[in-house]
């Protein structure tokens, strides 16, 4: 068996049992992103040799190759954010969650491609080219974080950080064939993470498997001294018997009819699962509203963010900036402007509470909510770039979360009549990751969706 | 059908200006189409009545989250919630 195209339960076990070398596994790993990295533009920036720390806290992960999203400030190492405005950028710090993965002794082996500065559904606003889905490269791996997931369903990597400001962790993992868990807001630290719209990013984890996700996942939360926003909340402990409703606003008729297939049929695998009670339909009254609501409330926070960026300390001037941010900027600007703010921002800001307090009233029935991550399949590249509005209908089922700042776990539930991935999420309350994960792994132990990896050219 | 907004080709250059952007001529003309379609698509948010809904601006609720203070320097006096230390510039500057 190669290294490459094992899980990191696998590799620790080879690891332990002296199978292989970490050598051996990093240049097993190493040899992928060669010989696919040109097609596929997965890697901004390629480690040829492991970026890691000689003396390590422990080692949990010792020798695992982790990608990590071109957004996460790495020392020394040049951090894009997907922006021509930073393509000469290196950091004087890294990012807690990677240096808690350097200290569990992880390597980086190397930043992934990603939508710039993580605007995006597709990967197709990378200021440095788009990334090509694996399972066929005429169609978008998903984004914004869309070259960790295509470096882990490729299996350039067991696993890649990644963040989710709208889906962009669970939507390129649903159009994979991956797993990735979007956190409860504040429950993994945001220090070192280039900023989005800082109310909602949260920054996780992709892997093959929900185990090996979980694994990582355990490394990197936690509260952090230098990120105020982390929480000190207990998590929610695993029920003996999970609780699973369907929110039926996510099954609506603007759902694509085999993705609605794929997940009912996942649906009926998990009401057989031990333990697990499928209580039936729930309501989230406020779905519909939750696109409006986010591209409200997010380029206003983008907007803020972003005007840091003027060229005079770090980067390149304004002029840098793409096509997609300046929209976002622009759209933020005149929400905040004055005048608007009421009628724009505000009003967002109160439409928030109900969806929020939608989530709330469902979590007092169920544990954890199933539902499709995509309301379609995978698209093709070029089919969305000169609409923005559609492109923004991508987030439908996955901005909720966001805006609510509860976790939300995406994974594999079949493919299409052509091949391609449809995915799953679980949705939890704040803090239930544990929930997700333990419904998640009983998953994946009686289907072997995730286990399928794309014929790569 | 919601109401639809229409942005002027003035409006987009203020915006611009607010968010110190040079946009081109093209540019103009594409942000003056595309961000009308997405304002219009927002008037749907008032289908919902929010006279009595409070704000959310955060999701964790935590407030006022800081370090302990640490006392670097032996000299330093306590009083109260206060703490005296020494002036930072040398008087006789």
């Amino acid at each position: 068996m190669e290294p490459y195209s094992l899980s990191i339960k696998k590799l620790l076990e080879g690891l332990k049992d002296k199978l292989f070398s970490q050598e051996e596994v990093y240049s097993s790993f190493l040899q992928r992103v060669n010989k696919y990295n040109n097609k596929l533009n997965i890697f901004l920036t390629v480690c040829d040799e492991p970026y890691k720390k000689d003396k390590t806290k422990s080692n949990k992960v010792g020798g695992i190759p982790i990608g990590v999203k071109d957004i996460f400030v790495t020392k020394g190492l040049r951090t894009t954010a997907g922006s021509k405005v930073l393509e000469n950028y290196i950091p004087e710090y890294s990012a807690t969650i990677v240096e808690r993965l350097l200290e569990s002794g992880a390597s980086v082996i190397g930043k992934t491609n990603l939508d710039a500065w993580a605007h995006g559904a597709s990967g197709e606003n990378s200021d440095f080219g788009p990334t090509k889905n694996p399972w066929n490269t005429q169609y978008v791996p998903g984004g914004s974080s869309s070259g960790s997931a295509a470096a882990v369903a490729a299996q350039m990597c067991p696993a890649a950080l990644a963040t989710d400001t709208g889906g962009s962790i669970r939507f390129p993992s649903s159009f994979c064939n991956i797993v990735g868990i979007k956190p409860t807001y504040g429950r993994c630290s945001r220090y070192g993470v280039i900023a989005m719209a800082s109310s909602l990013d949260s920054p996780g984890v992709m892997a093959k498997t929900v185990e090996d996700c979980e694994l990582v996942f355990n490394l990197i939360a936690g509260t952090d001294e230098y990120d105020g926003t982390t929480v000190t909340f207990e998590p929610r402990p695993v029920p003996r018997k999970i609780r699973v409703g369907i929110p039926k606003e996510y099954f609506s008729e603007g759902i694509n009819n085999e993705v609605r297939l794929q997940v009912e049929e996942a649906i009926r695998i998990i009401s057989s699962i031990p333990n697990v009670d499928v209580v039936g339909e729930v309501s989230l009254p406020h779905t519909e509203y939750a696109v409006a609501t986010y591209y409200i409330i997010v380029p206003s926070e983008i907007s803020s963010n972003l005007a840091r960026y003027d060229g005079i300390r770090y980067g390149h001037d304004r002029s840098f900036f793409g096509d997609e941010a300046k929209r976002r900027i622009m759209l933020g600007t005149y929400a905040l402007s004055a005048g608007y703010y009421d009628a724009y921002y505000k009003k967002a800001m109160k439409v928030r509470t109900l969806i929020k307090q939608d989530f709330e009233k469902v979590f007092e029935k169920v544990d954890v909510l199933v539902a499709p991550v995509s309301p379609t399949p995978p698209f093709k590249l070029g089919e969305k770039v000169n609409d923005p509005l559609a492109m923004y209908m991508c987030d439908v089922l996955t901005g909720p979360i966001n805006l609510a700042g509860i976790p939300s776990l995406a994974l594999p539930a079949g493919f299409t009549k052509s091949g391609l991935p449809v995915g799953m999420q679980f949705i939890g309350p704040q803090m239930g990751e544990s929930i997700l994960f333990e419904l998640g792994k009983k998953y994946q132990e009686v289907t072997d969706w995730h286990l399928k990896k794309p014929m790569i050219i | 059908m919601a109401k639809q907004v229409e942005l002027t080709k003035s409006d987009i250059l203020h915006i611009a200006k607010l968010a110190n952007l040079t946009l081109s001529e093209k540019e103009v003309e594409k942000y003056l189409g595309q961000l009308s379609d997405i304002l219009s698509y927002f008037e749907k948010l008032n289908e919902v009545d929010t006279a009595k809904i409070p704000e959310t601006s955060q999701v964790t609720g935590l407030i006022n989250v800081a370090r302990e203070d640490v006392i670097m320097n032996d000299q330093t006096i306590k009083k109260g919630d206060f703490y005296t230390v020494k002036a930072v510039f040398d008087e006789t500057q």
